[in-house]
């Protein structure tokens, strides 16, 4: 069992983040392999950002697919580059906020979330990611919640002020993950 | 031994400190970047030292210079940036001075694209510099596997008295992947490895002028100079005990994907893939790039296969040049190339496989 995902959005929205918490999770508290690949480039500020996580039960051949069984995107620009790699039966996530576009694809599940308003409303707008994180895991459970919680509570081991909110942010998201997968 | 998330170029750093390096100097390039920034943070730690030279020159001529007093030294950069540092390099070969430096390469020719590339090859395996001077080129195709070559880079380095060369491309240096990392070499160990090399290190001993090390602009005597090349010739043809590479699924593979790095990682796959639908495909891939293992495609069955698929990130290919001259004309020789900083695709070298098949 290999699963390709593809995270997309504007520089700045935590996309990066996002897969590490999720490549760090995997690494830490399962025996599955997992990559971790940024896009690099000379990026603009405003420009796409985009990083791929290929979590796999065995060897791991290229750490970026052709074909992504999920995507994750935060903004317009990401949804038109990447929904052409999404294969027959993946797993759109949306940041339902601020990507405003018709989906065009009926071969796909469409998962929507408007990370970015309930991030403003819980104060925070960097906490977004952390919230998509969580519905991501909610639905796919690719790695066990828990698992995930634990490596957001380390890496943000030296800023515990900030524990509180992003626990309420990685919940709300997994809330909204576990419906749409009911 | 847990293991812990790691980027390849934060990775590569990680096992040189842990070698004992205790010098580092480089100049700022994407996609290495992690690396300087890596040591500049780790070696105060360690009571080593940090230097961002001011140019590529300047770094490499300083690791040169802490090499010579005998002290593991490293320093790393990415394709037009080993290019100014060759000369340094052949200085190092020249003196038979060990160093250990790692390509994080990109695309080319001149400063090219920032993105992953393998248009390095022939630089890397063939003349890295100018005099005909040869090194180990290792080839990681995992975080792991860059993590367990530069640790033993730097053994191979000191035993041979010369430069090795880590080569990797922009996917291994800003990839991130669990790895587990080796001991770290302790104090004493490292002082033990630093006293061994006396003889001919300048580490403040009586000068031992049979033995030394000539670190100087050149050499004047025609005859010592011969005489030096023969000595280097001879430890270069004794590199035959360290030739590394993976074959895999070899036996009865009607193709067999010849890849170094990540587009044989990446091919690696194609294998297993292939396999499942029944398909007889194999893999060879050597891990020392230099010396070539060109003995592993002699365990190819000819009979059987239909072709060999060269797969690598250079266009025009160079790698397949040292193919070809293992398979010695015994079957066709196919490649599957993309380059300029495109990386590699799995559907492209499938499509590749399924079409020798068809054949």
């Amino acid at each position: 069992m290999e699963t390709n995902l593809c995270v997309a959005g504007f520089g700045g929205q935590g996309v990066m983040t996002l897969g590490k918490f999720l490549a760090d999770a995997t690494c830490n508290a399962t025996d599955k392999n997992v990559t971790f690949f940024p896009s690099y480039g000379a990026e603009q500020r405003g420009g796409t950002a985009n990083c791929f996580v290929v979590i796999s039960d065995e060897m791991i051949g290229a750490p970026l697919g052709d074909v992504m069984d999920d995507l994750i995107v935060m903004n317009g620009p990401s949804l038109k580059k990447f929904l052409p790699t999404l294969k027959k039966g993946g797993n759109l996530f949306i940041n339902s906020s601020i990507v405003e576009d018709e989906i065009t694809r009926d071969d796909i599940t469409v998962i929507k979330a408007p990370v970015t308003g309930m991030a403003l409303e819980m104060g925070n707008a960097k906490v977004l990611n952390v919230i998509m994180l969580g519905v991501y895991v909610g639905y796919t459970e690719v790695v066990p919640p828990a698992v995930v919680w634990e490596t957001i509570e380390h890496k943000l081991g030296s800023k515990p002020k900030l524990l509180p909110l992003n626990k309420e942010a990685f919940e709300k998201g997994l809330e909204i993950g576990r419906a749409a997968r009911a | 031994m847990a293991r812990v998330l790691m980027k390849g170029c934060e990775a590569i750093a990680e096992a040189a400190v842990r070698a004992g390096c205790r010098f580092f100097a480089g100049y700022p390039i994407t996609p290495q970047n992690e690396i300087p920034e890596y040591f500049a943070r780790r070696l105060p730690e360690v009571g080593g030292t940090f230097v961002q030279g001011e140019s590529e020159v300047a770094s490499v001529n300083m690791v040169y210079g802490a090499a010579s007093a005998g002290t593991r030294s490293m320093t790393s950069s990415s394709s037009p940036g080993i290019a100014l540092k060759s000369e340094g390099i052949s200085y190092a070969a020249a003196a038979r001075i060990p160093m250990v430096y790692a390509n994080i390469s990109r695309g080319g020719p001149g400063v090219g694209a920032i993105q992953p590339a393998q248009q390095d090859y022939f630089q890397a395996t063939k003349a890295s510099g100018n005099g005909g001077f040869e090194m180990l080129v290792l080839a990681p195709a995992t975080v792991q596997e860059a993590v367990d070559l530069t640790y033993a880079a730097f053994d191979y380095a000191d035993r041979d008295r010369n430069p090795v060369l880590i080569l990797a491309d922009g996917v291994i240096g800003t990839m991130m992947e669990p790895v587990e990392l080796p001991e770290m070499k302790s104090d004493e160990e490292i002082a033990a490895i630093r006293a061994s090399k006396a003889k001919w290190a300048c580490t403040g001993h009586k000068l031992d002028y049979a033995n030394r090390a000539w670190i100087q602009p050149g050499q004047w005597n025609t005859k010592i100079m011969q005489e030096e090349n023969e000595k280097a010739a001879a430890m270069y043809a004794s590199w035959e005990k360290d030739i590394m590479v993976e074959e895999y699924m070899v036996e009865d593979a009607e193709v067999v994907i010849a890849a170094y790095g990540i587009s044989a990682r990446i091919g690696k796959s194609v294998v297993d893939i292939c396999r499942r639908e029944g398909k007889k495909v194999g893999l060879i891939r050597p891990i020392t790039v230099h010396p070539f293992p060109y003995a592993a495609f002699d365990h190819i069955n000819y009979d059987v296969c239909k072709g060999v698929l060269d797969v690598e990130m250079s266009i025009p290919a160079q790698f397949v040049q040292d193919v070809k001259v293992g398979v010695k004309g015994r079957c066709p020789i196919e490649t599957c190339l993309c380059s300029g900083g495109n990386i590699m695709s799995r559907e492209a070298v499938l499509e590749a496989v399924n079409a020798i098949l068809a054949k």
